[in-house]
């Protein structure tokens, strides 16, 4: 039986219509109930919705085998885990941006306001510019409007959020998609059902 | 009950690990609990947390909380040609560990086989990880890589450079995707990207790992990792210890320290791994050595705690109001071999066996 954790609204159910159709089905997952566990005996598999952001840590620790978890958690929260499959899904892109006149002069330490400080900070690195980092958890694209930062790095999907408050993306960090992750001790017991729905999962994204 | 159930899980463990290691030879090291934070300083990248307990002792020195035991060992032994000195420990260190990078106190046992090795003290050192693994219960499985052929497959590239760094980041995550897609950005040749691809895909019964690896093998320093790992491969099978034995490419270590064999042992149900190890000529030559240096560590703190089922705390609970009465009455069940909890009333949580209940002068059980 495999245990998987799935990212609770709109991607976790599109990854779970993608495992369905991989041969993973559970019908009652989709059913409109509190329940958080569903099982299928028959196809091996154990489901429960979390919280999008604490994915990896319910694969880390053990609680699931497997999990769907965006690039942008993974790179920022550095789990140990195996990473095994880009499922293609939840497409976006991790970017700076800020007011569509902004100059960078170089002659200070570049305010940046984020929820991603991990990203934000090797980013830089590698561009080797100074940064001052400011930690937000919510309402990002208010912090140059109002002063608090120069720029924000943020995930982007539409860009709808950013047009409506006057910014623009100035720069792509990276593309983000969600990822198939694996607990790396639960990988080495369950290897062949592991592979087996990696197998399967990669037939019906490249079909 | 026996002396044992007084003992903590992995303190069980660590004189289980004890009395193989000194089967085999290993003599028990013992370490002072200080020593200068200057020395782990220098080997920062070695230890599994940078994060070090550190303090000013009388004379203004900065100390350190020993944070790992294969420094000390290494720093203490010296090198005689042609000699091995073969040693194990269990020993408390302290470190960052858990989510929140809060210090712990850490039980860790392992051994080190330092000098100039052979096949036999590679099969030696992998047996007893593998004896180790078993003696800790339940199922188990000792992945293992050997970094000549992870250094022969990067031998072209700068090893500072984005493709090395993001390509070992891939293959120790077993990220075969991104790792493809780094070598096509890099406009690597096809057949290169197919062999990274393989190389990071690969997990397999050892022997039959050698045999797939045979073909990709060409190198000088390539064909040595293979020979090492078929020789080991042959030994760990006539032992009958090859069972749970794999090849898997995403065990890396750090490569500026570790050049050969790398291994990492899980047991079913625990989330992480449980040892960890591998030869460490570059640590070695860091700090001065010539000989060659293979160990592990097993981290006792990462074993499940247990379930005591159906256990009881003592085995008789005895009632009493009239304390003129407890010694014989504790004297008598005590020489039937019982163990006893005089209490005046029934304690909370307490799990006894028998009741003997003295209050009201008749004893009923």
């Amino acid at each position: 039986m495999l245990n998987i954790a799935l990212p609770k609204g709109r991607l976790g159910e599109k990854v779970y219509a993608l495992f369905e159709k991989a041969g993973y089905a559970c019908p009652e997952l989709l059913q409109d109930s509190r329940r958080l566990i569903f099982e299928n005996a028959g196809a091996g598999v154990r489901y429960f919705w979390v919280k999008p952001s604490d994915v990896a840590i319910y694969v880390e620790r053990g609680a699931a085998d497997l999990g769907v978890a965006g690039k942008d958690i993974l790179l920022e929260y550095e789990p140990e885990v195996y990473e095994l499959l880009d499922l293609g899904l939840g497409k976006c892109r991790m970017a700076v941006a800020g007011p569509k006149d902004f100059y960078d002069s170089g002659l200070r330490a570049l305010k940046v306001a984020t929820k991603f400080a991990g990203i934000a900070s090797a980013y830089y690195e590698r561009k080797g510019r100074e940064i001052d980092i400011i930690r937000l958890n919510g309402s990002i694209e208010l912090a140059p409007v109002l002063g608090l930062s120069d720029v924000i790095v943020d995930i982007v999907e539409t860009g709808k959020t950013l047009r409506e408050n006057d910014l623009v993306v100035l720069e792509e960090v990276m593309p983000i998609s969600a990822r198939l992750i694996a607990n790396k001790a639960a990988y080495q017991f369950k290897t062949a059902e592991v592979e087996k729905l990696k197998e399967n999962v990669k037939g019906m994204i490249d079909a | 009950m026996n002396d044992e159930s007084l003992m903590r899980p992995e303190e069980r463990a660590a004189l289980a690990l004890q009395a193989l290691y000194r089967k085999y030879g290993y003599l028990p090291f013992r370490m002072s609990r200080f020593e200068e934070y200057d020395f782990y300083a220098r080997n920062k990248d070695f230890l599994v947390s940078d994060r070090i307990i550190t303090f000013t002792d009388s004379r203004g020195r900065l100390l350190a909380l020993k944070p790992d035991v294969t420094l000390s060992i290494i720093k203490s032994g010296s090198d005689r040609p042609g000699c091995k000195q073969k040693l194990c420990y269990s020993e408390k260190v302290f470190r960052a560990a858990g989510s929140m990078g809060e210090f712990k106190e850490i039980t860790q046992a392992g051994l080190e086989c330092i000098g100039d090795l052979d096949v036999y003290d590679c099969f030696e050192v992998t047996a007893l990880a593998v004896r180790s693994l078993s003696l800790l219960g339940g199922d188990y499985v000792l992945n293992l890589s050997h970094l000549g052929l992870l250094n022969a497959l990067f031998s072209p590239f700068d090893p500072d450079s984005a493709l090395a760094r993001g390509a070992a980041r891939c293959i120790a995550g077993r990220n075969v995707h991104e790792l493809e897609a780094l070598c096509r950005e890099a406009e690597l040749p096809e057949e290169t990207v197919r062999e990274f691809c393989f190389f990071a895909g690969l997990h397999a019964p050892l022997a039959e790992a050698v045999e797939q690896l045979a073909p990709c093998c060409v190198s000088e320093t390539a064909l040595a990792a293979l020979s090492e790992l078929r020789n080991l491969s042959g030994l760990l099978d006539g032992a009958g210890l090859a069972d749970r034995v794999y090849f898997d490419f995403s065990v890396v270590n750090n490569r500026k320290y570790y050049n050969g064999l790398v291994f990492q042992g899980f047991l079913d149900g625990v989330p992480e791994s449980v040892l960890a190890g591998g030869q460490y000529d570059w640590l070695m030559a860091r700090m001065g050595r010539r000989a060659s240096g293979l160990g592990f560590a097993v981290y006792l703190d990462r074993l499940p705690s247990g379930t005591e089922a159906a256990g009881f705390d003592v085995d008789v609970l005895l009632l009493y109001s009239d304390p003129a009465a407890v010694p014989a009455a504790v004297s008598r069940l005590q020489a039937q071999g019982k163990s006893v909890s005089a209490q005046r009333e029934i304690p909370d949580k307490l799990r006894y066996r028998e009741l003997a209940d003295l209050r009201g002068g008749a004893e009923n059980a």
